[in-house]
């Protein structure tokens, strides 16, 4: 099938570098996620791979086959765009089935191709109708459509759901991952949504100013954040992260050397009554749980526990998490400390020390 | 009540220019209309009504129907040779090739310059024995010939420079529409595997066509309404064979002072000029896409 591995490649535009050394691997039938903030070259990852752009230097294989230096044509490749990219002057059911009529797809198998698409995509009524004449979430559907009815092994996706409204875009979020599971593609999707990128990844890779800031399972970069970056990347709210020495006495004994920071994910906290005191800045009822924005020693912190919570703001709380949820990184830098058991430390093997 | 008052505005500021327009544009094809049903005055004889004898006349003249001969050649020769090297020049100017903005200087310059001034560098091209052709024509060997003064390539001398300077004016309009075909529509095509060719035929030109339509109207307009390079380089010769309408017009208007065949003739040539725009605007309009 096919899997793609990226293997150290590099993109620069004129002086500046937007993908540095980026190597991983998309396994067959997986949908794999590209995630980061706005600029950190997601985009320019993406087309590298489709062969939109030319790499610097590195390697990419689709199926077994090195691609680096063919054209986009011959990666048997389907991209669905951040624009959509539809031809504006061509019917929904002319833009869907362009690449067969490109690859003279003989018109009976057309057609047949074309409404079993028309359905899966739910753009059955509306085929000859021009782009203009559609809303936002039917042209994505359209795109789609074009990206699918090809059958390549491999779909790649440039934020196909950041025009869409929120209740849209939680509808073909799981519109594109069932039919990515139907047809058992291969697919890259690139979005800077950590919660697209939690519900649909198998594998998830973050990243940050053109390198790979951690890649795993969602479940990997939520529970075991990599650095302080990602730690703050995923989840809503973010996690929080204070100066380890604020809270120190209010907590057991964490061995550590350095200026470290703490992180603990809101969800993790519950109100106590006796525990670490905070000041009640905000409070913001979701429904199903609230969320409690406070300060720790003038450091923004929030908890969210479920329910609603009889605080209101000005009020002195007293909260608690588990040792078990309590993250560790480096103040400079961010990279994440293991908080080894205190009888441990300075027993550590000697190749670490260096 | 409330409605008028943009309506009111709107016809103000459109009245100078509307003013204008009808001073000297509607009222002289009003007034030709009018003065080609009468007779030419001459001496102490008045122009006197002779309804459609003007147009009778034009029937049994000869050198009207070559006049109008050669227009339609130049046309069909000018017209389609002009906008296909302007789509083939903004296409290769749109590239991203080094030195592209010189490159699109270069193809515009013609259109820059004065038509008289295009006029004499070609006469220049043109002459016999010294001119740019015979020169080369020499290096092979081959005798002088006498572009300008021979039957069979005078009208061919006078297309070939009006497609040279229109092409580049052309080109513009073409480079502009290029320009707001987003580029994503290009990768799009590509990732599905449509080659160059394919990709100008199914998406470029049609998404050109509004451009195209704009362009054939000038070009059509251009073509019956040429008179300079005449003037300048043939003077209808040899034999008519370079007259235009147009020219002839001016001969028949201005050299032998027949002011009423002229002004019939004129009409014939605005009912020309304004049956293709109706087709142009009521047959091509309805099957271009607009953005
Ligand atoms: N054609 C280009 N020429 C020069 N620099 C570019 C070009 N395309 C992208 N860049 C730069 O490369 C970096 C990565 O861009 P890229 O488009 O990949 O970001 P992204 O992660 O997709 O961001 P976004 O989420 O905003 O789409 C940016 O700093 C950008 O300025
Ligand atoms: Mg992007």
């Amino acid at each position: 099938m096919s899997r793609i591995v990226v293997s150290d490649i590099v993109k620069d535009w004129g002086g500046t570098r937007a993908v540095d050394r980026i190597g991983f691997v998309a396994e067959a039938g997986r949908l794999l996620v590209l995630l980061g903030p706005s600029g950190c070259g997601k985009s320019t990852t993406l087309r590298l791979i489709a062969g939109l752009e030319e790499a610097t230097a590195g390697r990419i294989e689709i199926g077994g086959r090195d691609v680096t230096r063919l054209p986009p044509a011959e990666r048997r490749i389907a991209m669905v765009f951040q624009s959509y990219a539809l031809f504006p002057h061509l019917s929904v059911a002319e833009n869907i089935v362009f690449g067969l009529r490109v690859r003279r797809v003989d018109a009976a198998e057309r057609a047949r191709r074309l409404k079993r698409v028309a359905e899966l995509v739910g753009l059955a009524g509306l085929l000859e109708r021009k782009p203009a004449q559609l809303s936002g979430g039917q042209r994505q559907r359209v795109a789609l459509g074009r990206a699918i009815i090809a059958e390549a092994p491999v779909c790649l996706m440039d934020e196909p759901l950041s025009n869409l409204d929120a209740q849209l875009r939680h509808e073909m979020r799981s519109e594109i991952r069932a039919l990515q599971r139907r047809i058992g593609m291969t697919m890259i999707y690139v979005t800077h949504d950590q919660t697209e990128a939690m519900t649909m990844a198998d594998h998830v890779i973050l990243m940050r100013e053109g390198r790979i800031e951690q890649q795993g399972t969602p479940e990997d970069l939520y529970t075991r954040p990599a650095s302080a970056f990602a730690a703050r990347f995923l989840g809503t709210p973010p996690m929080n992260l204070i100066a380890l020495d604020s809270v120190r006495p209010h907590l057991p004994p964490v061995a550590s050397e350095g200026a470290l920071l703490l992180g603990v994910r809101p969800e993790r906290v519950t109100l106590v009554a006796s525990g670490v005191p905070a000041l009640v800045e905000a409070v913001e009822y979701l429904g199903a749980d609230t969320v409690i924005q406070c300060r720790i020693a003038d450091q923004p912190f929030a908890a969210r526990v479920p329910g609603h919570a009889p605080v209101g703001v000005g009020d002195r709380v007293a909260l608690a998490w588990d040792a078990a949820e309590q993250h560790l990184f480096r103040k400079d830098g961010g990279a994440r400390v293991e908080s080894a058991p205190p009888e441990r430390t300075g027993k550590r093997p000697a190749a670490n020390a260096r | 009540m409330k409605s008028f008052r943009p309506a009111i505005h709107g016809w103000l500021l459109l009245l100078p220019a509307a003013a204008f327009l009808a001073l000297f544009t509607h009222y002289p094809a009003v007034a030709t209309f009018w003065h080609s049903f009468f007779s030419t005055p001459k001496g102490n004889r008045p122009a006197r009504f002779v309804g459609l004898m003007q147009y009778e006349t034009m029937l049994d003249d000869p050198i009207f129907w070559i006049a109008l001969g050669n227009n339609l050649v130049f046309a069909a020769a000018t017209i389609p040779l002009s906008i296909v090297l302007a789509i083939v020049m903004a296409l290769w100017v749109n590239e991203k090739i080094a030195g592209r903005g010189l490159l699109r200087l270069a193809y515009f310059t013609p259109t820059m310059l004065p038509m008289i001034a295009v006029a004499n560098i070609w006469l220049f091209f043109y002459t016999p024995d010294y001119g740019l052709l015979d020169q080369i024509r020499g290096l092979f060997g081959l005798p002088a010939w006498n572009w300008l003064g021979s039957r069979d390539t005078a009208l061919m001398c006078l297309i070939v420079v009006t497609v040279w300077k229109e092409a580049g004016f052309f080109m513009i309009f073409y480079l502009a529409a290029l320009q707001q075909i987003p580029p994503d529509l290009g990768e799009a095509a590509s990732i599905e595997g449509a080659g160059r060719w394919y990709f100008f035929r199914r998406v470029t030109f049609p998404l050109l066509m509004p451009t195209t339509l704009f362009v054939l109207i000038n070009a059509v307009i251009n073509a019956f309404r040429l008179v300079d390079h005449v003037v300048v380089m043939t003077r209808g010769g040899p034999d008519n064979t370079t007259s235009l309408l147009l020219f002839y017009i001016y001969e028949v208007g201005f050299k032998f002072w027949d002011i009423g065949y002229a002004a019939s003739l004129t009409m014939v040539l605005l009912a020309v000029l304004g049956l293709v725009a109706c087709l142009q605007f009521f047959y091509l309009d309805r099957r271009i896409h607009y953005q």
